[in-house]
């Protein structure tokens, strides 16, 4: 016992001496007059390749351009996301963003609890009341929204122009009606270049593993491809990983969702259906630093830029110059509002 | 407890016991203050490689969590649920069964609840409505816990299979309930409860304003006392207990073991059951997909550095849930892999100090009496 | 080894203590080489302790241990073996579900390439057993085996890691009497063959049998060294337990009662082809027939592992029963739970105290109403104040030590454990006592208090069913004397036709005259 109590007195000593050490360039209080902005990811976090990763770029362009000063939070589970939101509002922070659907109440919570600070919302969740009319969120919350469904629409054009077979596959994650919006673009986009076309649309499951189940996506690419899909676009998260796999072995085309996966299948990819999380984050920030903010429901689409598909060196030659005309055709007719897109199956 | 047990003369009885009883305080308070020390020499170290002092680190740790009531308020909700899955864990333990399953049950409990709620009508007066949906969240925990009870005591599967391959299931099941029947357009979650909702912290004292601390924490601790007072003053306690510690002499006091195993398990799991109505009667008022958010996992971690000990229990599920709370607050200063690692660290030193952890992992060599 | 005189082993001033017991205090010993020495004193008087330093288990806190003339205090078991000191435990320490050869070659087996050599470790292992005479299926698991079988196993495993200097801890209390005369002539054989060995035993027959030189201790202190040929067993006791003890007790004397006078009344037991399943199919009990009278002892005697423990857990109601019934009094009580059993009236003595009989970890208030418990309740609560007032009366009635109802069962020695278990068994109002190895592991007071009180139980009319392993101790109480083997009872005699010589052949199989 005796030996114990003197090895706790050594390590409480070794302990408080390094509680007084101060490394040269240890965080101090951040001075001036920059705007401060709090972003709280989603679960995926960090390096998730998409939607995280591109509120990230945004706002670290808003640091270089617009000279903010961002802190992110990367929540566990549960209770820590308000919590991670109520840390940084609690901060004074000029704007706090939550990325991800999964914030939407938090977000509406801390809003009206906070009505001086700018609140954003990526993929918010608007409200709808009984009476089938949209609740608008609370004044200084932005709830920033995409039109996948018209970026949808064009891979969808595509992948029947440039895949040469009157069968299009489609591989979802999970099943919930954020990625239906996918589908239904991608639907319509086949049927309006190609109306005797079939789509066989399959999702890998119903839970949020769904997102990450590279095997199962192998599993639908393989049998999608065998039954005589050239082209498969798929909305899945790292499950997409799968079908990029099934692509590279048997020599088939792949669009990619979010970001643009050319790296994930050099030649296979067909495109990638980009959204703009980036320019959406890095928008939100210019706005509150210049004073422009304001709450609302916010739909990014072709128009606005929000969302696109990515046409460069990798997959020219995957492209005929006549498609890439064809499918600009559509995309000015679609922001022109000649053509409406659906964004329900 | 003590780890060599020898004779004691008949003569020496009184010193015996004074010496027993510091003995045995030094023996259950050393192992883990040096452990505890070691993880933080070791997280000093690592924070200083990151290029941050750590007394501003630890400092700001301490005024993210017991430093003001919003972070305290964390804290005391954090710790809620911890406590309830420890205590369904060390009530497992005591019987000599590991239940790993705690994360399903809470799940299950939760959904029960939230269920609950969204079934009784509106007008139901909480007085019903808040039992009513307690009740549903212990007897889904219960009925998860009842079956690897059930299938050890009659076919000899082993609970740790059982309970976690029921982990599996059940999270998947009701994540697909959820997802395809309950759920709120492009959420993961249920509906709002109409019904059964419990009051927080905040709306009795503003200065807890903001935080999820409600009313459950004091169901809490008054069921970590019910827990103590069943194991140590009931005869289904003491039957427990016997139970766990040495099953063969139990068998033979007439105690019916299987029994005793299905009852604990199922026990174990409307404890863990429980735990979700912490999150759902208090806090959101919804069940959500992963709200358990590994509190069944860490249960065990509760457990054991708890010493199976429902004041123990407590007391270490308002450790965890300031390492929790804390971690988030210092998020500015380091980054989150860095205070996972941290929190590991404290997790494993603690724990790889606690006897019946060793128990467990088979570390200690058998030391018979001469 | 150079001159015979000095002492092989020497250990002087030894002090260990556990928390606040003092194990060792001042102990010492010295064994010279080519001796068998046997270590006596009573259960918890630190013989353990003392051979666990010199085995390299334990450090002591101080004094000197030196072998072959080097000081090797608080060296490790690993260079006590590669000094050739090994320790044969008490408590088994094998692996239960490895076979016998991968249990004593576990940790040194002959290789072949990375790969284990299996044939050759058996052929080894069969070679030292029959080297040795251990009769033992070194294929069998040892899961199967009985404990007397097991004993044989470590002993085994420590002559196959090379020791030569044999530590043997309490080695005869699961041996049957052929066994035991086996077992001498494996110790005289490797002393005989410069082997040196130490004996732990509180046995004094055992001591006067087999041994060169003893020591005796008391409390952790040596208390007496002697030379077997130049003591008396009256000398020995006293050093033990420091005051003069009636020997008789344990010496076969006819029981005081008549067999004639018990037979007309009814039997309070009544087994009747009763067939227990054992491992791998086979019966453990093989249709066993047999009843027990008011004011009767019946003793079962038999080599262990020949039945016995399942047909006393078969009868106890811990083990279900293939086929045949046990009346017990005019009830079948063949399918009743343990406490129903109780409830009629069964008392039971369990082979095996720390696993079966005791929580170990349980006051000795609390185990003083395991089986009870039921009983000491006021509501869902138990009455604490009833447990306690139940513990203070049986304490002090069966004189357990220390008196102390709220101290742990694991700190008490073995034979106040034996006491706490007897204490509860014996005291409500039972008909029938299943006594298993009543006395093992117990020291000379112990047993002297515990033969008395079945001696007490026949008086008031009980029936006693008593199995042990001591045919001594069965000839000394029972009024008739069954031999079970191979799960079968061979031969039921009454006391006056039993002798050593008539039940020795049956317990080694040979068939009834």
């Amino acid at each position: 016992m005796r030996k114990l109590l003197i090895l706790v007195g050594i390590l409480l000593f070794i302990h408080v001496t390094l509680l007084f050490v101060r490394p040269p360039g240890a965080a101090e209080e951040p001075e001036g007059e920059a705007v401060d902005v709090g972003i709280v990811f989603d679960v995926g976090g960090r390096g998730d390749k998409s939607f995280n990763d591109g509120a990230y770029l945004g706002a670290d362009r808003a640091v270089e351009t617009l000279d903010a000063r961002v802190r992110f939070i990367e929540p566990g589970e549960g209770s820590d996301r308000e919590a991670g939101l109520r840390l940084l509002a609690a901060e004074g922070m000029d704007l706090v963003a939550g990325i991800g659907f999964i914030f939407t109440d938090d977000l509406r919570e801390l809003a009206t609890e906070y009505p001086s600070i700018a609140f954003a919302g990526v993929d918010y969740a608007v409200q709808v009341g009984d009476d089938g009319k949209i609740i608008p969120p609370p004044a200084n919350l932005a709830a920033l929204k995409f039109r996948e469904e018209e970026g949808s629409f064009l891979a969808g054009a595509l992948a029947v122009l440039a895949g040469g077979s009157k069968r299009l596959g489609f591989v979802g994650g999970m099943d919930i009606p954020l990625i239906h919006k996918f589908e239904a673009g991608y639907r319509a986009g086949v049927k309006h270049v190609c109306p005797d076309c079939t789509v066989i649309a399959q999702y890998a499951g119903v839970t949020p593993e769904a997102f990450r189940n590279p095997g199962k996506g192998k599993e639908l690419a393989l049998s999608q491809y065998q039954s005589g899909v050239n082209v498969i676009f798929h909305a899945s998260g790292s499950t997409g990983l799968g079908v990029f796999e099934a692509a590279r072995q048997l020599g088939k085309l792949v669009i990619g969702v979010d970001a643009d996966q050319q790296s994930e299948a050099p030649g296979h990819v067909l495109t990638s259906m980009v959204k703009g999380v980036d320019a959406v984050t890095y928008d939100a920030i210019k706005r509150v630093k210049e004073g422009t903010f304001k709450g609302g429901v916010y739909s990014y689409g072709l128009a606005e830029g929000g969302v696109g598909y990515i046409y460069d060196e990798h997959n020219k030659r995957l492209i005929p110059d006549a498609v890439r005309a064809r499918v600009e055709q559509l995309k000015l007719d679609i922001i022109a509002g000649r053509i409406t897109v659906p964004s329900t199956r | 407890m003590s780890s060599a047990t020898e004779v004691a003369s008949p003569e020496s009885v009184s010193p015996v016991r004074a010496g027993r009883w510091r003995t045995r305080v030094e023996e259950a308070i050393l192992p883990p203050l040096i452990a505890l020390l070691i993880a933080l020499v070791a997280g000093d170290i690592l924070i200083l490689s990151f290029g941050q002092s750590p007394g501003s680190v630890y400092r700001m740790l301490l005024e993210g969590t017991w430093g003001n009531a919003y972070g305290f308020g964390q804290v005391i909700f954090k710790a809620t649920t911890l406590i309830f899955t420890g205590l369904a864990v060390s009530l497992g333990l005591r019987a000599g069964l590991f239940n790993i399953g705690a994360e399903g049950q809470l799940a299950a409990g939760g959904f029960a609840a939230a269920l609950a709620g969204l079934l009784l009508p509106g007008a139901t007066p909480t007085l019903i409505a808040v039992p009513l949906a307690v009740l549903a969240a212990a007897l889904a925990g219960g009925a998860v816990g009842w079956v690897p009870g059930v299938l050890k005591a009659r076919f000899g599967a082993h609970e740790v299979i059982v309970t976690i391959m029921l982990n599996f299931i059940v999270l998947a099941l009701l994540n697909y309930v959820v997802a395809a029947h309950l759920h709120v357009s492009e959420t993961l979650h249920t509906p709002e409860m109409r019904a059964g909702a419990v009051p927080r912290f905040s709306s009795f004292l503003e200065a807890f304003h903001g935080s999820a601390a409600n009313i459950t924490f004091l169901f809490a601790l008054v069921l970590a006392g019910i827990v103590a007072w069943f194991l140590f003053r009931t005869r289904g306690g003491y039957d427990l207990r016997a139970t766990g510690l040495q099953p063969d002499a139990a068998e033979y006091g007439g105690i019916r073991v299987g029994g005793v195993w299905i009852r604990t398990l199922a026990l174990s799991g409307a404890l863990a059951g429980l735990g979700g109505i912490n999150y759902v009667l208090g806090y959101k008022h919804y069940y959500e997909e992963g709200f358990g958010a590994g509190a069944g996992f860490l249960g065990i971690a509760v457990a054991l550095v708890g010493r199976n000990h429902p004041v123990g229990v407590v007391l270490a599920a308002l450790f965890f849930a300031t390492l929790s709370q804390g971690g988030l607050a210092i998020h500015a200063l380091v980054p989150k892999q860095m205070v996972e690692v941290l929190q590991g660290l404290v997790i494993l030193a603690v724990a790889a100090a606690v006897p019946e952890v060793r128990r467990v992992l088979r570390m200690r060599p058998g030391i018979a009496a001469a | 080894m150079n001159d015979p005189k000095a002492p092989m082993i020497l250990m002087r001033r030894i002090e260990k203590s556990f928390g606040p017991v003092r194990a060792n205090r001042n102990a010492s010993l010295e064994v010279c080489a080519g001796e068998i020495h046997a270590l006596v004193g009573e259960n918890g008087a630190g013989k353990s302790t003392l051979m666990r330093i010199l085995a390299g288990l334990y450090k002591p806190d101080a004094g000197i241990v030196e072998v072959n003339g080097q000081n090797v205090a608080g060296w490790s078991t690993a260079d006590a073996i590669a000094a050739n000191v090994g320790m044969v435990h008490q408590h088994f320490m094998l692996v239960p579900t490895l076979t016998v050869t991968e249990n004593v070659v576990l940790g040194r087996e002959p290789k072949r390439g990375l790969a284990i050599d299996m044939a050759r470790a058996l052929l080894e292992v069969q070679e030292l057993a029959q080297q040795f005479g251990l009769d033992i299926d070194a294929r069998s698991c040892v899961r199967d085996l009985s404990v007397g079988v097991s004993q044989r196993v470590e002993i085994l495993k420590t002559l196959f890691r090379g020791a030569r200097i044999l530590i043997l801890d309490e080695p005869t209390a699961v041996l049957s009497p052929p066994e035991i005369q086996e077992l001498w002539k494996v110790l005289r054989r490797l002393r005989d063959g410069g082997g040196t060995i130490i004996l732990i035993t509180h046995k004094l027959d055992e001591v006067m049998e087999v041994s060169d030189q003893i020591t005796v201790m008391r409390h952790g202190e040596t208390t007496s060294r002697m030379k077997t040929s130049e003591t008396t067993p009256a000398e020995i006791a006293r050093a033990m337990v420091g005051r003069d003890v009636v020997l008789e007790s344990i010496a076969p004397t006819p029981p005081a009662g008549e067999l004639g006078t018990a037979a007309p009344r009814a039997p309070l037991l009544e087994v009747q082809n009763l067939v227990v399943a054992g491992p791998n199919r086979s019966r453990a009990v093989d249709g066993v027939t047999f009843s027990i009278h008011p004011g009767e002892i019946l003793g079962i005697a038999g080599v262990e592992g020949n039945g016995q423990t399942e047909l006393i857990e078969a009868l106890a109601g811990l083990r279900s029963v293939s086929s045949g019934t046990i009346i017990l009094g005019s009830r079948d009580v063949t399918l009743t739970s343990v406490r129903e059993r109780s409830a009629a009236g069964l008392a039971h003595i369990p082979e095996d105290r720390q696993r079966r009989g005791l929580v170990l970890d349980y006051s000795v208030g609390d185990n003083l109403i395991l089986g009870d418990q039921h009983e000491f309740t006021r509501g869902a609560q138990l009455d604490r104040q009833r447990i306690a007032s139940n513990a203070n009366t049986k304490i002090q009635h069966f004189d357990v030590r220390p008196a102390d109802s709220m101290l742990p069962v694991r700190a008490l020695s073995g034979g106040n454990q034996q006491k706490v278990v007897i204490a509860r068994e014996m005291s409500g109002g039972f008909s029938v006592l299943l006594a298993s190895q009543p006395t093992r592991g117990v020291d000379v007071g112990a047993i002297e208090f515990i033969h008395a009180q079945l001696r007490e139980a026949r008086t008031q009319d009980k029936a006693v069913l008593l199995v042990s392993a001591e045919l001594s101790e069965i000839l000394a109480l029972s009024d008739r004397v069954a031999v079970m083997y191979g799960g079968r009872i061979v031969s039921i005699v009454p006391r006056a036709d039993a002798s050593k010589e008539f039940l020795g052949p049956l317990m080694t199989g040979a068939s009834a005259a």
